[in-house]
């Protein structure tokens, strides 16, 4: 099955508002600081985690409005909108053949607490090669006042039939 | 969301991706000195410190298939590849493979960790070039050694090249980091 070439240039506008919490911060940091691997840690104990996730005051000291997310947490924001390209049935896009291929992230403004964000997602390109297609897609995220707060990237490779 | 299930053998060169990346840090088992850790000098980077091609931060993280399930729930990424062994063999793939996105994230922590301020990387970008296989017993390792890659004083930044690496692998291409930094 191809990738329909047509999606090139079709844009998603925001379909919901993502409510930054200092909770899902808090989370998606000490998922990514790992495990307490230490010789009393209990099972389930997380490594320390920088206090700017967890800690409003540390914070603010550093100058942020509150608590402020990992540099990859945009990710949460951008997968919900790649979700939107990936399951338009008109895109031809089977999920079980997905691999990621690349990511970026350039940030406009920190993601701190409190922050209610919308994207819109840009299909910039479709291409073949080797027998996949490479759809690159790029979800514009912003307050939903519309001040830009983070471009994402994406290359999504989907295998071909054979691959 | 994606669900990256790969299929046998990655595709090519950067296509192949799938995977990710594990991550933690642990204080004991792996983490190096020359790691700059939070508990370390409270001393932060500056930009007429740096020459271009300097190491300025190395860490390794054990990686645990725990902390794929504790990341398959905070990022929203629940495929079955990154915590059912069975699931992943049955699609062709060796054992069970970190997130992608796991292994970005780890990565960066140690500029993070360098710099200490998580919002004074302007930008962060990957190739996902190889998958972090993570073996029930004994998990996987992520290095990641971090040079400067490129100078900017006049927008007061510093590109910081990444190289990870996972069972002596390279698993990301084009690991780089935008940082902010004083300038001096």
């Amino acid at each position: 099955m191809a990738v329909n070439a047509a999606f090139v240039g079709r844009t998603y506008p925001p379909d919901g508002v993502y409510e930054v919490s200092r909770e899902k911060i808090r989370e998606f940091a000490e998922a990514v600081a790992g495990a307490d691997r230490g010789a009393f840690a209990e099972p389930g104990a997380v490594a320390p985690v920088d206090p700017v996730h967890t800690d409003g005051e540390a914070a603010r000291a550093l100058g942020y409005d509150d608590v402020v997310a990992p540099v990859t947490f945009a990710v949460i924001v951008a997968q919900r909108s790649d979700a939107r390209l990936v399951r338009d049935p008109e895109a031809g896009i089977e999920l079980g053949r997905i691999l990621h291929g690349e990511q970026g992230f350039v940030h406009h403004r920190p993601i701190t607490a409190g922050m209610r964000l919308i994207a819109t997602l840009h299909v910039d390109s479709v291409r073949e090669a080797g027998g996949h297609a490479m759809v690159g897609t790029r979800s514009e995220i912003a307050t939903e006042a519309g001040e830009p707060v983070c471009t994402a990237t994406s290359l999504l490779v989907v295998r071909g039939a054979d691959a | 969301m994606h669900r990256d299930v790969p299929a046998r053998g990655p595709g090519r060169g950067r296509v192949s991706a799938v995977t990710g990346p594990g991550a933690d840090q642990h204080p004991q088992a792996d983490h190096e000195p020359a790691a700059a850790s939070r508990h370390e000098a409270l001393t932060r980077p500056v930009l007429s410190d740096l020459e271009v091609g300097a190491e300025v931060a190395r860490a390794r993280y054990a990686v645990r298939r725990s902390d794929l399930v504790r990341y398959a729930g905070a990022g929203g990424d629940f495929n079955p590849i990154h915590w059912d062994e069975a699931f992943a063999r049955s699609v062709g793939l060796p054992d069970v493979l970190a997130h992608g996105m796991f292994t970005m994230a780890t990565a960066v922590r140690v500029v993070t960790d360098w710099c200490r301020d998580p919002g004074a990387v302007l930008a962060y970008s990957v190739r996902f070039t190889k998958p972090v296989v993570v073996d029930h017993d004994n998990g996987a390792t992520i290095e990641v050694v971090a040079t400067v890659g490129a100078l900017d004083p006049e927008a007061g930044t510093a590109r910081i090249d990444l190289a990870a690496t996972s069972a002596g692998v390279g698993v990301l291409g084009k690991a780089r980091a935008t940082v902010r930094l004083p300038p001096r």
